[in-house]
């Protein structure tokens, strides 16, 4: 069985800005990080496959983005990963949702090739939109399910516990098909051992340039993208807040009264 | 430069000297402006065993209206759901509509991404609207992606605000990074132009009067194969069945409340201020509270109008998820946490000793105004 695990490299969020005289994202220092959602999706992945031993499951990792981002692979190669695709190119700069999932199957489909099961995180953590994993769903023609937290094999197909508004639900799909994780298996981060990252170096990492995938240029990054970023800006800031002391209990619950009286909510 | 460059195409579309631009083929205004319209997903709820709209789809109505004032097209929802649902669509006619298109079809009684992406899709195709805003909501979510891989449209997820420019096209702003940049967005070339709205942004506007408006029945073709998915079983308990997406005051507990038995006084004041309550993530591993009511980055991103944070430290997985409410107050022992930074009205001190005196001072209030 063959289960694709799509991953994202992500800077670590709370520290981007943006540079307020030219307006674009100041990146200097910002660390790049395996996407957190990305690592559940491989987790429940490992989980699955030491779960299903008579399945013979081989975990593919796959990523779009720049060629650093093979880190964020080494990583999961160190995790678990049995094999791993960057693909990369100055071309699929500026890819939106739509491009970004249009290359990812074509990678899938001339790289891969058949599968069973797609996993993907339920977010990127910079970008925020989880829009990619469904959009990919669609171009290959298999049905998603999102916020999945648990899954069982049942043969040809399997059983998602997905998140709801009020609890979660029991979903039943026929495979191949795609879900993303919203929480691992285990929220305890793992960290790979000495021998893990000695066995990672022996898996198989291939980067992939446009060229390779054959891909039209119109449907490719920038140009193949129908969104466009007009303008990035800092969030209006807000006036800092009052803050006071609390030692005097009495005082600052009367405080705290007056605040939510003068907003009219007491 | 290259070494941190992680081709998000972000540098490329606000260079001001062009150095970098990247040409692309305008597709003729004339076959754009054939468009017209705006089209509301009406997502509908069960709230105990009856079915309603969700707040976000009033709220959507309430800024189309406030777009419309630029477009002067028309305002439309789209109803999907199971035969015998048009009672519920009156209300509607309160918040600006003028059309409905109700598509009832058995197989749309429980929600899939395959029913619905199959009629919504039609439905588009045939009105050929400029503009479809879904509520940025679990099902909306899963549901827009589809519907703009399937007709090949640009769409932006998750917006907290929504403009019309000069040219008539649709102004879309979204934060990104966990909310420390705010980016604009356009869909110059698609149509519709689509987007998802996060819940609490915008504000309904109620009519004293209901529009005279119309309702179209759409004939639904669905077949049950084309539904893929299948419901085993659905689980609500009677805690997870409060949303807080949909409150309008949370009351959020954290680490520092220290024991389970010990959010008791946290009801009591979710009681007196008619609020919900909610929690940070800690709670939920502990297992004192549930995940459904976890707030931030791996729960809800919630934005109600009153927050209060107890005994929440305020990380960065916490802040992303609630950081757009319109007030916040933040009660913590440490002067240090990071809560402190985000919050309209804090107080460095012990919830135990304050909240107490706080809620005598309300029973007060109470008993002098009878
Ligand atoms: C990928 C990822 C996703 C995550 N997603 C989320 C998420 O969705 N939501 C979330 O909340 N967290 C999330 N986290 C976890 C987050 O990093 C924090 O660990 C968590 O928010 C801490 O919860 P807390 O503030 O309740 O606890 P703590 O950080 O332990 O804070 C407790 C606070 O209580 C204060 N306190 C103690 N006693 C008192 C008292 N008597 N009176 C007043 N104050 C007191 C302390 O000063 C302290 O600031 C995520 C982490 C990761 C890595």
């Amino acid at each position: 069985m063959k289960i694709i695990v799509t991953i994202k490299q992500v800077p670590e969020a709370n520290k981007v800005a943006v540079n307020p005289e030219t307006g674009t994202l100041i990146r200097e220092g910002v660390e790049s990080i395996l996407n957190p959602f990305c690592e559940y999706a491989l987790d429940m992945a490992v989980k699955l496959k030491i779960q299903n031993p008579d399945l013979n499951v081989e975990i593919i990792v796959i990523s779009m983005g720049p060629p650093q981002a093979k880190y964020a692979l080494i990583r999961c190669l160190e995790l678990g990963a049995d094999k791993a695709y960057l693909l990369s190119d100055r071309a699929f700069s500026g890819s939106d949702v739509w491009a970004t999932a249009l290359t990812l199957k074509e990678g899938i489909l001339k790289k891969i090739g058949n599968f069973d099961l797609i996993l993907a995180g339920k977010q990127a953590i910079d970008g925020d939109t989880a829009q990619v994993p469904a959009e990919l769903a669609e171009n290959l023609g298999i049905p998603h399910i999102y916020y999945g937290f648990d899954i069982k094999i049942d043969k040809k197909k399997i059983n998602v516990k997905k998140e709801t508004e009020k609890g979660y639900k029991v979903i039943e799909v026929r495979l191949p098909a795609l879900v993303t994780i919203s929480k691992g298996p285990s929220t305890i981060r793992r960290l790979p051992s000495m021998k893990d990252m000695i066995e990672a170096r022996k898996k198989p990492l291939e980067i992939i340039n446009a060229k390779s995938l054959n891909m039209d240029e119109n449907k490719i990054g920038l140009n193949g993208s129908f969104t466009q970023v007009v303008k990035i800006f800092s969030p209006p800031t807000k006036k800092a807040g009052e803050i006071i002391d609390g030692n005097d209990s009495i005082n600052a619950a009367e405080k705290l009264f007056m605040f939510l009286k003068e907003k009219l909510i007491v | 430069m290259l070494d941190n460059c992680t081709l998000c195409g972000s540098c490329i579309n606000v260079c001001r000297y062009n150095a970098l631009s990247i040409e692309r083929a305008m597709i003729p205004l004339e076959d754009l402006k054939k468009f017209e319209g705006i089209i509301i997903w009406g997502e509908l709820e069960n709230k105990s065993g009856q079915l309603q709209f969700k707040k976000v789809v009033y709220e959507l109505l309430g800024k189309a209206l406030e777009l419309n004032k630029e477009l002067n097209e028309q305002i439309s929802v789209a109803v999907l759901g199971p035969p015998g649902i048009s009672a519920l669509i009156d209300e509607l006619f309160y918040y600006g509509t003028d059309i409905v298109y109700l598509c009832e079809h058995e197989l749309l009684e429980d929600f899939s991404n395959d029913g619905y992406t199959t009629v919504f899709t039609s439905l588009i195709i045939d009105k050929k609207p400029s503009i479809v805003l879904y509520g940025a909501t679990i099902k909306g979510r899963e549901l827009a992606p589809r519907i703009a891989a399937r007709l090949n449209l640009g769409l932006t997820a998750d917006c907290t605000g929504l403009s019309i420019n000069k040219q008539k096209q649709l102004v879309q702003t979204r934060p990104a990074f966990g909310g420390n940049i705010m980016a604009s967005i356009l869909s110059p070339y698609t149509r519709p132009q689509m987007a998802t709205v996060r819940p609490n942004t915008f504000s309904k506007v109620k009519s004293k009067q209901s529009k005279k408006g119309i309702i179209e029945k759409i004939s639904v073709k669905l077949e049950k194969q084309s539904i893929r998915t299948k419901i085993i079983e659905e689980i609500s308990s009677k805690t997870e069945s409060i949303n807080i997406e949909d409150a309008d005051i949370l009351i959020s507990v954290g680490r520092g409340i220290g024991s389970k038995e010990n959010i008791k006084l946290v009801h009591e004041l979710a009681q007196e201020l008619k609020g919900t309550v909610s929690s940070s993530r800690a709670l939920v591993e502990l297992g004192w509270t549930k995940h459904p009511i976890q707030v931030g980055q791996s729960g809800k991103t919630i934005s109600p109008k009153l927050y209060i944070a107890l005994g929440i430290s305020g990380a960065i997985q916490h802040l992303v998820g609630m950081q757009t409410s319109d007030i916040i107050i933040a009660i913590n022992s440490d002067p240090e946490a990071p809560i402190f930074k985000v919050a309209d009205f804090g107080i460095i001190g012990d919830l135990f000793e304050i909240i107490p005196q706080f809620l005598k001072l309300c029973r007060k209030n109470k008993e002098s105004s009878l």
